[in-house]
Order: C-alpha cells, then sequence, then structure tokens
C-alpha cells in the first residue's frame, strides 16, 4: 500500500488550511506562549549579562530563533496529536474508507500539519524584529526555513506516532508536559546549553530540537555552537526516524 | 458478473474469547434494500466494519461488488459508501466543504464534484444549509448530510449503520424517505443495520435478524411475518386468570400458541382470522369465569419474529445484555445534538 496519491495529500493538506485560517482563536492561543515568552524574556534579561553568549550578541538576537524552535515544536506536536480530536470525533473513519493509501493520509496531514506549523514560526519573526533581532541575510532566512521545515516535520512525526499509540485523548496532557516541555527547555532555546550540568547537557544532545535551534540561530543570527551542516544531517536523520515511525505506527494502528 | 452485490462466507470476528460475529453466510443481490435486525451488540455493526475494510475478520471472508474485502481493500472501497453508526464529519467545516473534501478523496475532479454536491444536497433537502459550519447542523441535518456524503461518489453498494439511531420520530422518517429515493432512483444497493424493527419493516427487502453474532433468520418482511403465520391476540387477564384462561381456550386448535407473561399479566395467542375469533375467545372465558381486563389485536410485526427466533424481545435484550453498549451510543449521539 505504499502508492502515492497526491490529489489525495494535497486535499488533507487543504483541509488543515481551511481549519488554519478559520480557527483564528486557535490560531492566537497557541502563538500567545512563543510571544510571551519572547516579550518578557527579551526585555527582562535584555540588560542581563549571559554568561556563554557569543561576543557581541544581544539575547534577543540568541532568544527570538529560540522561540521560533519553541513554536515550532509545539504546534507540530499538536498538529500530530490533533489525530486524537479526529478520532474522537468521528472524522477519522471518513478519511480511513476513503480508496486512499495509510502513507497518502500520513503524508497529507504531515503536509498540513508542517504548513501551519511554519506560519507560526514566521508569525513570531515579526515580534522578532520588532525588538531588535536582525536577520543576518536573505540566503541564512531561506536555510532557517529549511530547519523550520524539518524540525515540525520531526515532531509532527512524533505527535502522530503517539496519538496513534493512543485510544483516546486522556494521554494528551502527559505528552504536553513530559514530552514536549523539557524537549523544549533542553533545546537551548533560552539559554546556551553550556550553562547546564553536564548530566544534564548530555540530555540535550539526544534532543533533536538541540540541533534545530542551533541552525535556525547559526542561519538566521549567525550564532551557533556546532557546525550548521552537522546541525542539518542530524536533523534530518531525526526527521527521516521520526517520519517512518509515525507512518510506520499509523499503518498498523486500528481504526476504532 | 453475477448480479450479487454481496456475499459472504462464514465470516467471523472474535475479540479474544468473545465471538462478536459468528461464522456469517449471506449473500445480497444488487439493488436491493437489505436489513440487519438485531439488539444492540448482536454483531451487526463488526458486520459492517469488516465488509467496509475498518475491520479484518478473524475468520472467514466476504467479496463486495466482487471485491475481496481481505485482498482488494482499496477496490472495496471504491465501490462503497459508508454513514456510519457515529458522527463522522469535521465540525469545523460547512456542509459543502465536507462534501467537497470527500469528493476530492475520491478522485472526482471539479466539475463532477459540483454538480454532485449540488445534487445530493438537494435529495436531502440541505441546499440552503450548505455553508454553515456543521457544528451548527442539529442531529438530523448532520445525519441527512453524512447520508448524501455516502452517496457523493456514486458507490455500488451504500452501508447504513443505524441511520436513525438517536433522531426524533419526524426526522426519522425523513430519512427513511431518503434511503428510500437514493435506493429507487440511484439505484445504489442499501445495506443498513438497526435495532427498530418497524425500520427494517417498513424500509427493507429482506431482513437477516442477527442475535449473538448468527443469523437467525434471513428472508422477505413478508415471508417473515408469515411465519408467525397468524394475527396476535393479547388479552389482559391478571395472573391469577392466565391459567384458568389457557385452559378455557385449550379446546380451541385453531389457536396455534399460546404465550404467558407474568410481567404484563397478559397472554399472547397467535390465531388465524383473528377479528373473528375474539368473540368466541372471549365468550369462552366469560363462561370460565375469567375477567378480562382488555383485549388488542395486532398484525404480527418483526418484534413477534424476534421473540419466536430467540425467545426474547429485542428490547429486554438491549437493556440487559448490550447495557454499556446503549449507554457508550447515547453518550455520543448526545453531541449532535
Amino acid at each position: 500500500m505504499a502508492r502515492l496519491d497526491l490529489y489525495a495529500i494535497y486535499t488533507l493538506w487543504l483541509r488543515e488550511m481551511i481549519r488554519f485560517f478559520r480557527l483564528k482563536s486557535r490560531v492566537l492561543g497557541s502563538l500567545a506562549p512563543p510571544f510571551f515568552f519572547l516579550a518578557f524574556l527579551g526585555f527582562g534579561f535584555r540588560t542581563a549579562a549571559m554568561p556563554e553568549l557569543p561576543e557581541g550578541a544581544d539575547y534577543i538576537s540568541y532568544l527570538a530563533p529560540g522561540i521560533i524552535g519553541m513554536t515550532l515544536l509545539f504546534s507540530a506536536t499538536f498538529g500530530g496529536l490533533s489525530m486524537l480530536w479526529d478520532r474522537e470525533f468521528g472524522f477519522l473513519r471518513e478519511i480511513m474508507v476513503a480508496p486512499v493509501s495509510r502513507l497518502s493520509i500520513v503524508m497529507g496531514r504531515t503536509a498540513g500539519g508542517v504548513t501551519t506549523a511554519v506560519m507560526q514560526g514566521l508569525i513570531i519573526l515579526i515580534p522578532g524584529f520588532l525588538m531588535g533581532l536582525e536577520v543576518s541575510g536573505f540566503g541564512g532566512f531561506l536555510l532557517s526555513l529549511v530547519f523550520m521545515v524539518l524540525i515540525a516535520t520531526t515532531f509532527n512525526s512524533l505527535g502522530l506516532a503517539f496519538a496513534s499509540r493512543m485510544k483516546d485523548m486522556s494521554g494528551f496532557s502527559l505528552i504536553m508536559n513530559f514530552m514536549v516541555f523539557p524537549l523544549f527547555l533542553l533545546s537551548g532555546a533560552l539559554f546556551p546549553i553550556e550553562n547546564l550540568p553536564i548530566w544534564l547537557r548530555s540530555l540535550s544532545y539526544l534532543d533533536p530540537l538541540t540541533y534545530g535551534v542551533d541552525g535556525l540561530r547559526g542561519s538566521l543570527v549567525g550564532i551557533n555552537t556546532f557546525p550548521l551542516i552537522f546541525d542539518l544531517v542530524v536533523l534530518a536523520i531525526c526527521c527521516a526516524l521520526a517520519l517512518g515511525l509515525g507512518a510506520y505506527l499509523f499503518e498498523i494502528s486500528d481504526v476504532d | 458478473m453475477d448480479g450479487t452485490a454481496i456475499a459472504t462466507n462464514c465470516l467471523t470476528m472474535r475479540f479474544g474469547d468473545f465471538t462478536a460475529v459468528d461464522e456469517v453466510s449471506l449473500s445480497i443481490e444488487r439493488g436491493e434494500l437489505f436489513g440487519l435486525l438485531g439488539p444492540n451488540g448482536a454483531g451487526k455493526s463488526t458486520i459492517i466494519k469488516m465488509l467496509t475494510t475498518m475491520l479484518r475478520p478473524t475468520g472467514g471472508g466476504a467479496d463486495v461488488w466482487g471485491h475481496n474485502i481481505l485482498v482488494d481493500r482499496d477496490a472495496v472501497r471504491n465501490s462503497i459508501g459508508v454513514v456510519f453508526q457515529d458522527p463522522s464529519v469535521d465540525s469545523q467545516l460547512t456542509g459543502r466543504e465536507n462534501l467537497d473534501f470527500h469528493g476530492r478523496m475520491y478522485g472526482m475532479d471539479k466539475t463532477t464534484r459540483k454538480d454532485r454536491v449540488g445534487e445530493v444536497l438537494e435529495l436531502v433537502d440541505l441546499t440552503e444549509k450548505a455553508d454553515i459550519l456543521m457544528e451548527d447542523y442539529s442531529g438530523g441535518m448532520q445525519r441527512r448530510l453524512e447520508i448524501a456524503r455516502g452517496l457523493m461518489h456514486h458507490p455500488h453498494v451504500l452501508f447504513l449503520d443505524e441511520p436513525t439511531l438517536g433522531l426524533d420520530a419526524q426526522t426519522r422518517r425523513y430519512i427513511w424517505d431518503y434511503i428510500q429515493r437514493m435506493n429507487r432512483e440511484e439505484g445504489v444497493t442499501v445495506v443498513l443495520t438497526t435495532h427498530y424493527m418497524e425500520e427494517a419493516d417498513y424500509l427493507c427487502d429482506r431482513v437477516a435478524i442477527i442475535d449473538q453474532g448468527r443469523i437467525v433468520a434471513l428472508d422477505t418482511t413478508e415471508k417473515l411475518k408469515d411465519l408467525i403465520g397468524a394475527d396476535v391476540i393479547t388479552l389482559e387477564v391478571g395472573n391469577s386468570h392466565q391459567d384458568k384462561l389457557v385452559q378455557a381456550i385449550s379446546k380451541f386448535e385453531w389457536v396455534s400458541s399460546v404465550d404467558l407473561s407474568k410481567e404484563t399479566e397478559t397472554v399472547n395467542l397467535s390465531v388465524d382470522h383473528g377479528e373473528a375469533r375474539i368473540p368466541e375467545i372471549v365468550l369462552s372465558a366469560c363462561r370460565a369465569g375469567v375477567k378480562i381486563k382488555s383485549v388488542s389485536m395486532h398484525e404480527p410485526t418483526l418484534e413477534d419474529v424476534f421473540l419466536k427466533f430467540t425467545g426474547k424481545k429485542i428490547r429486554e435484550t438491549e437493556s440487559s445484555g448490550a447495557g454499556r453498549m446503549v449507554a457508550v451510543q447515547s453518550r455520543m449521539r448526545t453531541r449532535r445534538h
């Protein structure tokens, strides 16, 4: 059943787009936390001396790419988990009974979830600019888009993988609080991970978002810990693994 | 191809120790309006889920429109439309958008889709409500839209799982009309499940009565009712008089069967030409000193057929055996209102 049905993928993507632009309050709700993080941490630590921050880098330039990473992480995971809603409200059956391969369904959902997540990430750039974020160049911006897509795909797929294994929505807040939040805090979105004790830092190195945030930071403002190509390769591998896992678990999951 | 729409062969579904569907073999003709009748938890929905490729049977097999449900799953899905028991619409989309989504998923091009959306909306009288969000639809409207959606892609076979569950009498009547109309006008083979006797009786050409995962009877509604073979006369007499009454009428050889119910304090008699027999029965009862509180007569219903084959009433079965499922269903349904 590895047949890909582009029209069906487009259809599922289109549905996500309609929902995204229709549910403005939900979008606003999901943009509020990263916006507040950006605004309050950005202003609050503006003049604070942050250890391990590279010479001449101001905190807002350091923070803004991290907050974009956060936005992508949260909205992409949420997008993947939203399959739970479709299951709960029965719409999943409508999708599953259509003569469309499950791989196409995964692809369509992922395309939709990634697009909405990246759009939200881009929206968060705007308050960043207003607060003094300066992007190093257009090439860097394009490269950051690649990182955004990879981050969103990785976590959307992980969300889908979890959703495929869950019977109902009871595990949702568990995942948001015990998986997504630590992934965010470990990623170095808010502070250089070099400040963490070694045992915590080693967890950071296992967090795909660490490389995503580093890549975003490198491409947008030129501050990066690892070489960008290293970030790109590690993230691409994580992305491929997550996508494979999500597609596999969805393939074998029961509709009911 | 022959005239068979669906053929199942010892179709079986086990969940652990529990056998939900037990070697069901049946054949449904093309163009037929076929009903699966039985109490909740009898296995009707499970049969539908297997025939629509939502569940893989643990034994046996089936062909839908000539396609094997295990091997040619995509071909099966291309031939069928399904209206699920529980709501399955995107409530954040409008009615039209839900239909459009469906058309796209079935690979219909833009013009065909537009025409067809108009047609099916017309069929279920929702043209004027097409552009409001599904969450603002009433339960009945939502159900009608789901039926319209099931028809969008011109399926050969349309499955309807409890199409009128939880709807009021008037809406139910409308939906029956729609189902009949599309069966006649669009020539769609319809397979529906229901636990409403009158629904099966009113709509279906043939009915399979299902109990505990097995087919206990399968025929046209007329022939099934002929099995009762008679009118049913119900006498309300009070428990103390029941035996006396039975004794008094034992001399009439035209009484083909007698059933007592202690609960309702009644005696049920199956007789031919019931209206002509009532005076004789009442007369002998009076002579025997039986106090009759009331007499009523009805033509046999599928309820009587179900009673004959399973030894219980369909409503009793519901309240005891499948109590949990009923609770779940009503919970799901409340969302529609």
